[in-house]
């Protein structure tokens, strides 16, 4: 049944940076919270400047596909404007100055058997404690869930967090497996697959450790341990692995009968159901080699990155390069001013890059075919975007691409692969407008 | 400009065009050296002549090309011992510099530059003075008294060579300066593939299929015994580590797509069996390639990678 992808690399994963740190709270001065911190339609505000907020409560929401966001703490609103955000936009968001007293909504716990939990009060929980994916792809959990409805034999838990660098999802199994397991069994009630698997690298010994020492007496989910390697953590790969499927292309995990969610949007949907909490902080790693004190941080929704860089004992370079997410597929930040939305699980700092003379060059190795997971031809695909060859672009599939950044990440002649074939995608999308 | 750099990945592979080039330099010498002490300082001097002509070469292009090309790239000096490797040790200085200018003005700059040329510029530089001066390219001087004939030139009689498997595995024979030590050969492509420079497949392929095609072909009175040996010398003689190790697993002149690299590979072989045991050369290592070099683009084209997702034939 278990299937190995095709390709994938090994890079170096430095995690041992970040790994051993205790798990540190921060709660920032200005809470900054964007009204789209998800896929799909933006929050209105809910709340005026001047106005009183306590920590879980309701700022924003909206229509359609749209989740709610939530004071991560109390105060009060000293603004309501578009202001930057990990994406590179500006956003309109609520500040929120933080009174330090963090007085919360009062909320509604709910210790009913797992069996007695209907799924459409699981699917409104859901909604309303504001939770996305949290791996990085920022969709609505309820859309995800519903989606899933009756769809799916194999909900999976993905712990395999396989870009070099994080370990937030390890910190996060290695403090909390209860509120992992518990959110498996809550979503399992929720969307009766025949199986829930908790899929986890083994390069995380610690977390796997206690992880087997939870589910003993637990049948709910059952551990699979997956050889490390990159990009073992994306949805198309993982189903491979867990149930030996390949999705097609265009197609959603559901219609493979799947569906895969962040270890980390487990754990909060856990704390919204039975704890009645609302998506208010989350487990952020902080490291790189441009980091004086890499560590993970249980930190607040809406913390300006240049708090939680401070609290790792700042930058050790001028020109550190700062990014959200990963080193494969993090977007730079231009403004450490931005905040840490639902879906960012690190902030990586890396030193200036050493800028090559040479021009970037194929050599024709082939070594971008060879790691390409989705089986792409990117040397191809980069020769016919910079021709401007849109039929040659097509029949190459560049929306097959999942820019995992393998093939860019090998290419010896440091062509920028992963950003010709986005420029494609876009060209693509464009002459089909026109 | 900026959107490029800014782009992911943000972390890249440490191993360059550079360092690719001197991982080869560095697999190449063992042989190059096994070959300088058999044969004397003379290869040296070819080795030095051809490998400064290729870099001379390589910087005139570029100098006039005026853009994005180096000789410090390190791709024109592993064309320069490529070729010098090629080549027998009293081989004129004056044609080895020739060689190596045709080689990367010609096959490599005019055929497209770095990655782009479709013939692999040693081989089809060694092809051209074969051609000119076949004099000096087939003769191979006596060895303290020993037979001038390689052990190929026997073998193209249907002969066992003198040498034993184990004298040609060490490097105790006659030959072209680069081809004579197979085992610093084999300790060359060791340390490439350890560095990942190539990958096992094309070379497993070629050897594969040289080692399989000299074992089933039908040649009069042989015993398993000796079909056996006939086999092994044939691996162990001539060009053939050389070539599938260093010349078939040239990036720019093969398949990209892993299953036509494959099929590349023990395209190469067959090749190679068929022209040692048909053409008027004992040796048919280069021809061989040239030939593959011409049907690489067609190999690709057959062999691009299933579409994920996607049964064989287009069925999702």
């Amino acid at each position: 049944m278990k299937k190995r992808f095709f390709g994938g690399i090994h890079p170096d994963g430095r995690k041992e940076l970040s790994a051993a740190s205790a798990l540190r709270s921060l709660s920032p001065k200005l809470a900054i919270l964007p009204m789209q911190q998800h896929i799909g339609a933006p929050c209105r505000p809910l709340v005026r400047v001047g106005e009183d907020v306590l920590r879980g409560q309701r700022i924003g929401d909206g229509e359609g596909l749209c989740v709610p966001v939530h004071a991560s703490v109390s105060g009060r609103v000293v603004a309501v404007e578009p202001r930057p955000h990990p994406s590179g936009r500006e956003i309109n968001a609520v500040v929120i100055e933080n009174d330090r007293l963090d007085r919360a909504v009062p909320c509604r716990e709910n210790h009913l058997p797992t069996e007695q939990l209907e799924p459409q009060d699981i699917l409104r929980a859901i909604r309303e404690a504001g939770i996305v994916g949290m791996g990085g792809a920022a969709f609505p959990g309820d859309a995800k869930a519903l989606g899933a409805l009756g769809r799916i034999d194999c909900l999976i838990a993905n712990a395999c967090e396989c870009e070099p660098y994080i370990t937030a999802d390890d910190a996060l199994l290695r403090r909390f497996p209860d509120q992992v397991l518990q959110g498996m069994a809550i979503l399992k009630q929720c969307l009766k697959p025949q199986r829930a698997v908790l899929a986890v690298e083994d390069n995380k010994a610690e977390a796997i450790a206690r992880l087997q020492a939870k589910m003993t007496e637990d049948d709910a989910a059952e551990l699979l341990v997956l050889p490390a390697r990159y990009p073992q953590g994306s949805e198309r790969q993982l189903i491979l692995a867990v149930t030996g499927r390949e999705l097609a292309p265009g197609s959603l995990p559901a219609d493979a009968g799947c569906a895969v969610f962040n270890v980390s949007t487990f754990a909060a949907i856990y704390r919204a159901v039975r704890l009645g909490l609302p998506l208010t902080q989350r487990i952020v790693t902080v490291s790189g080699e441009a980091i004086r004190r890499p560590q993970n941080l249980l930190v607040r929704i809406g913390t300006p990155l240049s708090e939680l860089i401070a609290l790792a004992g700042g930058l050790t370079e001028e020109n550190a390069r700062v990014h959200s997410g990963g080193p494969m597929m993090g977007l730079l930040q231009k403004d450490l001013s931005a905040p840490v939305v639902k879906a960012v699980n690190c902030v990586l700092c890396l030193p200036e890059e050493k800028k090559s003379a040479a021009a970037p060059v194929c050599l024709r190795c082939g070594k971008c075919v060879e790691v390409c997971p989705m089986r792409l031809m990117p040397l191809e695909l980069y020769r016919s975007e910079r021709s401007g060859d849109l039929n040659a672009l097509r029949s190459l599939n560049p929306f097959d691409c999942i820019e995992c950044g393998c093939c860019a990440y090998v290419c010896p002649g440091a062509l920028p692969l992963v950003e010709h074939i986005r420029r494609g995608k876009r060209s693509l999308k464009e002459g089909v407008q026109k | 400009m900026n959107a490029e750099m800014n782009s992911s990945p943000h972390i890249h592979s440490p191993l360059s065009t550079r360092r690719i080039m001197l991982d080869v330099l560095i697999a190449l010498l063992p042989a190059f050296l096994a070959g300088a002490a058999r044969l004397g300082w003379r290869a040296l001097a070819v080795g030095g002549v051809s490998v400064a002509a290729a870099l001379g070469s390589e910087a005139l292009v570029c100098a006039l090309r005026r853009r994005g090309c180096s000789p410090s790239d390190g791709s024109a000096a592993v064309t320069g011992l490529l070729l010098a490797m090629t080549l027998p040790v009293s081989v004129p200085l004056w044609q080895t510099a020739l060689g190596a200018a045709f080689a990367v003005i010609v096959v490599k700059e005019m055929g497209g530059g770095l990655g782009q040329n479709a013939f692999n510029p040693a081989l089809a530089a060694r092809a051209l003075l074969m051609l000119l001066f076949p004099a000096s390219i087939s003769r191979y001087p006596a060895l303290d008294g020993v037979s001038s004939a390689t052990p190929l030139h026997r073998m193209a009689l249907s002969a066992l060579p003198q040498e034993s498997p184990l004298e040609l595995l060490l490097g105790n024979c006659s030959g072209s300066i680069g081809e004579i030590s197979s085992i610093a050969l084999l300790a060359g492509g060791a340390y490439l593939i350890h560095r990942r420079v190539i990958s096992p497949r094309i070379p497993l392929a070629c050897i594969g299929a040289v080692a399989a095609l000299s074992l089933l072909l039908p040649r009069a009175g042989s015993s398993l015994h000796s079909s056996l040996q006939w086999m092994l010398c044939q691996l162990l003689s001539g060009g053939l580590l050389l070539g599938a190790i260093f010349m078939v697993t040239d990036y720019s002149s093969s398949p990209v797509t892993p299953r036509g690299q494959a099929i590349y590979g023990a395209l190469c072989g067959g090749l190679i069996v068929l022209l040692r045991s048909v053409g008027i050369y004992p040796e048919g290592v280069t021809y061989a390639i040239l030939i593959a070099n011409a049907l690489a683009g067609c190999i690709d084209r057959l062999c691009i990678p299933r579409r994920f997702g996607v049964q064989r034939g287009g069925r999702a």
